[in-house]
């Protein structure tokens, strides 16, 4: 069962750890700011209030899109590491490693991006990034994919090494899962949600960066000798493997943040059960195997993939609903919780997550993707989700770690003004998004017709306050793990 | 009603729920509950989420078997027997819509009323099939892709001018990516 203390001996970190701890966390913070100047920037321009070049923009789109994605990647592998540690043996040069090679990865691709002027986005489709008509060279094609590849080698690395402290307490991946108690016995009280957590993101998130290394290897042969082709059918069932599980793995390492910390904030216990081992068995199966839902209009595909990818997403929902939605509102109604800003973002990340989810299951169902796929309704729903509920589960964690490091109440007015800014702009630019795809404006375009610009205009707005309110978020954030001492210890008490 | 506000509808009516849920919960936060009570709240928690369960599973078979049961895709290896069928052709960044057995290059005209078989494929990278209908909705959509020959089966019911758009990202001419064609009334209106 996870500690009731607020902040507990075993979650202490050495020196050399809290400079990694801090590494991540600032990097992580900065990139998102950075990330969404230019979201904004794009924004402003298919808003037609400022123009920027068709080439340039989706070099913009290919940025945002990676640097979002890999930067939520790199900060909730360090949620997962800051409080896996505490239940099995991780190596720090397995977590240092995945930072350096992320880091690597992350220049490999601005070179490709800004100097060799890529712009295949993130989840590239083959023949892109290599094929036929295009604004950059296959050598900026090629630092890209290479640029991919550090950041998946750098994940590998840290998830075997989670796999092995894992197996070493466990004895295997399966005991780690608590699949012994699914049907019957006892369940260990002591057994941590962040072990099965964890245990599912390794499982599931190897096997779409393997699928995805496969993508970027045939790809860099293509590149190197373009007469070789492949299957565009079967590249894109990987790419979206890859795609599909690598940001899934991010929501469900982010959400060790609230099953570790939602209780000590409420006070009340939050034990592991049955149905919570039953929620993640399923969702380590479905999200394994949900991708083709991207697919449904691949009409090529096979029936029953297409049948698969409408009712895994359907019943996608269910873990989601009953069990850590459910679960967290049981845990905090009536608790007495104070409103600091780590509960704060916490409750909003479960809503975004909970919310976030009904388009993005609509628009799993095959009939409805014939009229929303690839309009705004998709970066409608998966911006609701990443922005407003992984996020603050990221920003919820580093809160509370400064709150560890500094006498300081988590509640100032900057960060009262701070919260619901980020909660209106998140709003506005989600629905914006949301509406915008309802009247079918297209995603991933440079330009829009006059007919689609008041939507871009409102969610221009959005942006705007997100940025102000993140930009405060960051500032706040890495002041607060700079300046405080490594020496200073906990302080508060635990409400 | 057009199908996405129907969407939108549901959409918005299933965040809804979910946010009177949550407000349910925030509002009650500052009224801490003893240690009977919280017992109390557990067990009609666990009552609660049966019902909910109950509840997501019957909407989950009825709404599995009001959107499978017609499978919405055509079947892509069958002669789908259309009276129109139309041969489209994607490249970066045009395309090329052709009656079949006519020529490319006329003027692509449909009637109401009678099913278009639309074969669709890329002479290049994958590009976004999609007819948006004269209220600038889109009406139907499949990809292009290099390789394969995907089936639309669509049959128009408001004549009008209709415009393909490329909705898969393909390149730096993607959005631009478009063309048009006129659906008439069956009578010739």
């Amino acid at each position: 069962m996870a500690t009731m203390t607020l902040y507990p001996d075993d979650e202490r970190l050495s020196a050399t750890e809290r400079a990694v701890f801090d590494l991540y966390a600032v990097s992580a913070v900065v990139l998102f700011v950075l990330m969404m100047l230019i979201g904004l920037l794009m924004r402003t321009a298919q808003g037609n209030w400022m123009s920027i070049p068709p080439d340039l923009f989706y070099q913009l789109l290919s940025m945002h899109g990676t640097g979002m994605v890999g930067t939520m990647g790199m900060i909730t592998t360090a949620v997962m590491w800051f409080f896996l540690r505490k239940y099995v043996k991780l190596h720090l040069w397995a977590f240092v490693a995945n930072f350096v090679l992320f880091l690597f990865g992350a220049l490999c691709i601005i070179g490709a991006i800004f100097v060799g002027n890529y712009g295949a986005l993130w989840t590239f489709l083959y023949p892109l990034p290599v094929a036929l008509a295009k604004t950059w060279s296959n050598g900026a094609a090629a630092w890209f994919l290479l640029g991919y590849l550090l950041i998946g080698v750098g994940m590998l690395l840290f998830y075997l090494d989670a796999a092995l402290g894992l197996i070493g307490r466990f004895g295997n991946l399966g005991r780690a899962l608590g699949l012994q108690w699914l049907l019957s016995g006892d369940i260990d009280p002591d057994h941590p949600k962040t072990v099965v957590a964890s245990t599912m993101v390794i499982i599931a998130n190897v096997l779409g960066i393997l699928a995805g290394a496969v993508v970027l290897v045939l790809s860099l042969v293509s590149a190197a000798n373009p007469e070789i082709t492949f299957n565009a059918l079967v590249m894109k069932n990987l790419t979206y493997w890859f795609g599909h599980m690598y940001i899934n793995a991010t929501i469900y390492m982010a959400v060790i943040a609230l099953y570790e910390l939602l209780p000590r904030y409420t006070g009340r216990p939050y034990p592991i059960t049955r149905p919570f081992l039953w929620s993640w068995a399923a969702s380590c199966v479905f999200v394994i195997v949900v991708f083709p839902h991207h697919l449904l209009m691949d009409y090529a595909q096979p029936r029953w993939v297409s049948i698969i990818g409408q009712v895994v997403s359907h019943g996608a929902g269910f873990p989601v609903f009953l069990v850590t939605t459910w679960g967290v509102l049981t845990n905090i109604h009536r608790s007495g919780m104070r409103w600091t800003m780590p509960s704060r973002l916490m409750v909003l990340a479960m809503f975004g997550w909970a919310a976030g989810i009904v388009p993005a299951m609509l628009d799993g169902t095959i009939a409805i993707n014939r009229v929303m796929h690839n309009t705004q309704w998709v970066p409608g729903h998966f911006h609701f989700y990443l922005l407003l509920g992984v996020l603050p589960m990221t920003l919820a964690l580093l809160y509370h770690v400064i709150g560890s490091r500094e006498q300081t109440t988590l509640d100032s007015s900057a960060d009262r003004v701070g919260f619901p800014l980020y909660l209106l702009g998140g709003l506005i630019f989600t629905f914006a998004f949301l509406d915008a795809g309802r009247m079918s404006v297209a995603r991933r375009m440079a330009t829009h017709l006059p007919e689609w610009r008041g939507t871009d205009q409102v969610g221009t707005i959005g942006a705007l306050l997100l940025v102000l309110a993140m930009l405060y978020f960051a500032m706040r954030i890495a002041i607060g793990l700079l300046r405080v001492k490594p020496d200073a210890g906990p302080r508060h008490a635990a409400r | 009603m057009v199908y996405q506000d129907v969407v939108w509808a549901v959409s918005l009516a299933g965040m809804s729920l979910i946010t009177l849920g949550f407000l349910y919960v925030i509002v009650h936060v500052g009224r801490p509950a003893d240690a009977s009570a919280v017992r109390d709240i557990q067990r009609r928690s666990s009552r609660w989420r049966l019902v909910l369960f109950v509840v997501l599973l019957i909407g989950f078979f009825a709404a599995s078997y009001a959107t499978l049961h017609r499978f919405p895709i055509p079947a892509q290896n069958a002669t789908l027997g259309a009276q129109q069928v139309v041969r489209a052709v994607g490249r970066q960044w045009s395309w090329q819509l052709a009656v079949e057995g006519q020529p490319p290059g006329n003027p692509l005209r449909l009637v109401t009323g009678s099913p278009v078989e639309f074969h669709v494929t890329s002479a290049d990278v994958n590009h976004g099939f999609a007819i948006y209908a004269p209220d600038g909705r889109v009406a139907i959509q499949t990809q292009a892709m290099p390789g394969f020959d995907n089936k639309v089966l669509y049959t128009f019911t408001v004549p009008g001018h209709y415009k393909v758009m490329c909705l898969e990202y393909c390149g730096v001419g993607h959005a631009p990516m478009a063309t048009e064609f006129e659906v008439t009334g069956a009578t010739g209106g």
